[in-house]
């Protein structure tokens, strides 16, 4: 059997990755998937830790964040289509309406 | 009933001040002055009479000990032990008080309403004027000092409103604001004594009340018990009390109000400075004289103060060209001669003068009022002469009054002065050298009082007609001079006699003048002086000071006064004390003083009306000016240089804006960490999160 250590190794490189990617990254899209990394790094651990204690409550949380995810991503690209129609861009630097 | 007294005036003022301008839009000016008019006089009127009837039914027949009418209305404040009470306190001293005030009063509302005829704030005038008589009132039936306070700073609003009344005028406006801030001086004085009155004794008031269940007596009791070598707080009070009753009565120093009170309608001068308002400082005095005779340092100071004033004004008198301003320096002069006689304690004295000089000022202002009424508001006694055969009637109730005031033989004013006079040559309260030197201060006094008034008849009444010659140059200024008041009175045809409206209260005022010293006739006379004896009850005796002094028992002295004969039982030892020869002797030099004064006038003003007195007289000894260089420069510097542009501007507003200017600049630097970019915050969130996981890794890694 696989022990826990590998299933948490796996989900917190999972999570660094797409940390790493949200804020080194310009492209939208790939901010967006990077985001999705995150969440499904989060998944992992815990569903891992689930059935370790052989309790479902992990396994349920997981199903929500999985329909928040689903939710995210149809609002996401929502805003990523608007973006682009109104800047013909990806780029994230670019939208800076806030900056000084 | 004592306090409907009180209330029937405020009633007036209510109506008058709330509905003046809606009867002056519904009926117009003619029937609004005739219905504001009635309203005003008829509720000073009831207040008078009841006045009267509380005086003559109620006070007069009860015993002489029990002459003290109470009535309680509510409590007013009651916090601890202190308590002051919204009560009234009729006794002989506030009695003699209302009657004048009432009387004299309803005197001046009905001149006012003939005075005042054609102005247009003439409902916002009685207004004020029935609002002043019921704060007079409140101020001398008050029977605890707070209550008193009140009517003493409701006089004082009354007054400034009514000094002010002709509102476009910049100089009444000036005057009134002058009057206010001057007697504000005085009034802190007031308060500190008070508040000293009450860690001292307990109570405020004038009579014994329940507090807390237990009897405290009034502080004037308790004062009047106190050993003669405990003085020192009561020397504070006195004096501060004394403080109080400079501002409100025109005393050195802070006299130089009154005379530019004038600014006022000539009624609002005779009612409230000249008959009433300013003899409250004497009422305060004479009400707290338990407390003055056991401080005579405070005494010697009120006497020498009042001496001085009288001397001081008088002199002034005789160099003005202004008709009021005559008459306001006169009664500056005459409320030092009521100090002079409450300093000498002869409180009594000073009392009966307060009341003759009510009757013979309130005459001669009014009389002043009605010359300068029909002079189309020409003040200038410089182009004025010759009215006596214009105005018959003013002319002879002025020479009443004139007389009464110079202390002529037999009139009202002479009864008064002289018993001041006397009072003060034979004071105990004094050393007797202090007493002569005050008396020859007094007598020289009373000598350029005749003088200067004889001036004033002689400029206004005798002599050449003036005014015909200089009609032309000057017309514009005088008119100006009485601000919104003139213009339509459609009768510009030279000066005339003044309406029967006017001239009633003059001939009441000069048959009270010529009559109303008689209640007072001194026991050498051949009176029996029962305005003293009336008094008595309600005024504190002076212990000699010179008994201790000299060893001189007075026992004896008393024995030789009482195989006289002619003293009444209820005399007081005092008052047998004093050789009935020597003051007889006394009388006659005054009224030598007093015929040669106006003997002298008459030779000399007849004949040179348009003397000028030396420039130093002319310009009041420079008084005005000598304040301004001192405090009000000073003053004026201070808060414009240091607290206006040093505290105001640099330390408040420099606080203030700091502190503004610290958070903008603050915020200034803030501003930056909102870049704009997402990615920007996200990293600073994984810091966070990096930080928040750092600290439950490292420092609680053992919390369990």
């Amino acid at each position: 059997m696989v022990p826990l250590s590998w299933y948490l190794a796996l989900s917190a490189v999972l999570f660094t990755i797409g940390v790493v990617g949200v804020l080194i990254q310009r492209n939208v899209i790939s901010l967006f998937m990077c985001v999705e990394l995150m969440l499904n790094a989060v998944n992992i651990s815990l569903i891992a830790f689930s059935r370790l204690h052989a309790n479902v409550t992990g396994q349920l949380f997981v199903f929500i964040v999985m329909a928040v995810a689903a939710a995210e991503a149809a609002v996401g690209l929502a805003i990523i289509i608007a973006l682009f129609r109104s800047r013909e861009t990806l780029n994230v630097d670019e939208a800076d309406l806030l900056k000084l | 009933m004592l306090k409907w007294i009180v209330f029937a005036p405020l009633i007036g003022a209510v109506i008058n001040g709330l509905f003046g301008r809606r009867f002056l839009a519904l009926f117009g000016q003619r029937a609004t002055e005739k219905l504001v008019g009635f309203i005003a006089c008829a509720s000073v009127g009831v207040s008078a009479t009841l006045a009267f009837m509380a005086f003559f039914n109620r006070l007069l027949p009860a015993p002489e000990d029990q002459r003290r009418i109470t009535e309680p209305f509510f409590t007013w404040l009651k916090v601890g032990s202190f308590q002051a009470d919204f009560a009234y306190l009729l006794d002989p001293l506030s009695g003699i008080y209302i009657l004048f005030i009432t009387g004299v009063g309803l005197l001046i509302h009905i001149y006012a309403t003939g005075y005042m005829h054609g102005d247009p704030g003439y409902y916002r005038f009685f207004c004020y004027l029935n609002l002043f008589m019921f704060m007079m009132l409140t101020l001398v039936l008050a029977d605890n000092l707070l209550l008193l306070f009140v009517g003493w700073e409701g006089v004082g609003l009354c007054s400034y409103l009514l000094i002010g009344y002709y509102i476009k005028w910049d100089v009444a406006g000036s005057a009134a604001k002058k009057a206010f801030v001057m007697n504000r001086i005085g009034d802190f004085g007031f308060m500190i004594a008070t508040f000293l009155v009450f860690t001292t004794f307990g109570t405020i008031s004038f009579v014994t009340k329940n507090i807390n269940g237990q009897d405290v007596p009034s502080f004037l009791a308790q004062a009047a018990s106190t050993p003669a070598v405990a003085v020192g707080t009561l020397t504070a009070i006195a004096l501060l009390f004394f403080v109080g009753a400079t501002g409100k009565s025109a005393q050195i120093p802070l006299f130089t109000w009154l005379p530019d009170a004038m600014a006022g309608p000539t009624p609002v001068s005779a009612l409230i400075h000249a008959a009433t308002m300013v003899t409250a400082g004497v009422y305060l005095v004479a009400r707290c004289s338990p407390v003055f005779v056991k401080a005579p340092t405070a005494m010697a100071v009120v006497a020498v103060i009042g001496a001085a004033t009288a001397i001081f004004a008088a002199t002034i008198g005789i160099a003005q060209n202004d008709i009021k301003k005559v008459l306001a320096y006169s009664t500056v002069s005459q409320l030092g001669y009521m100090f002079l006689a409450c300093g000498v304690g002869a409180f009594v004295a000073g009392i009966f003068h307060v009341m003759t000089h009510a009757f013979f000022k309130a005459l001669l202002f009014l009389g002043s009022g009605s010359v300068i009424h029909g002079m189309s508001n020409e003040q200038d006694m410089r182009r004025m002469g010759g009215l006596r055969k214009l105005m018959p009637i003013t002319y002879s109730t002025m020479f009443a009054g004139w007389l009464a005031i110079s202390g002529f033989p037999l009139l009202s004013g002479f009864f008064s002065k002289d018993e001041i006079l006397w009072r003060t040559w034979s004071t105990e309260a004094l050393p007797h050298s202090w007493g002569k030197a005050l008396w020859v201060v007094a007598a020289v006094t009373a000598v350029i009082t005749a003088i200067y008034m004889t001036r004033l008849m002689a400029m206004t009444f005798w002599g050449r007609q003036r005014f015909t010659e200089a009609r032309d140059g000057h017309h514009a200024g005088a008119g100006h001079a009485s601000g919104g008041h003139g213009g339509d009175h459609g009768h510009h045809g030279g000066p005339h006699e003044s309406g029967w409206l006017m001239v009633t209260p003059l001939i009441i005022l000069a048959m009270l003048s010529i009559a109303g010293g008689y209640v007072g006739v001194p026991v050498a006379l051949g009176g029996s002086n029962q305005f003293e004896r009336f008094l008595e009850p309600a005024i504190a005796k002076v212990e000699p000071v010179t008994a201790t002094h000299n060893g001189a028992a007075p026992a004896p002295v008393m024995a030789q006064a009482e195989s006289h004969g002619a003293v009444a039982s209820a005399q007081s030892a005092h008052e047998g004390g004093h050789d009935v020869e020597t003051e007889r002797l006394f009388t006659i030099i005054s009224s030598v003083l007093a015929v040669m004064g106006l003997a002298f006038g008459f030779v000399f003003f007849r004949r040179n009306p348009l003397w000028r007195a030396p420039k130093l007289l002319e310009d009041k000894y420079r008084v005005d000016e000598f304040y301004d260089a001192t405090v009000v420069g000073p003053v004026e510097g201070l808060s414009r240089d240091g607290l206006w542009k040093v505290v105001d501007v640099k330390i408040i507003d420099g606080f203030v804006n700091g502190v503004a200017r610290l958070f903008a600049a603050l915020a200034g630097a803030l501003r930056y960490t909102q870049t704009g970019f997402a990615r920007n915050y996200a990293a600073v969130i994984m810091l966070g999160a990096i930080i928040v996981i750092g600290y439950f890794i490292l420092v609680l890694r053992h919390w369990h």
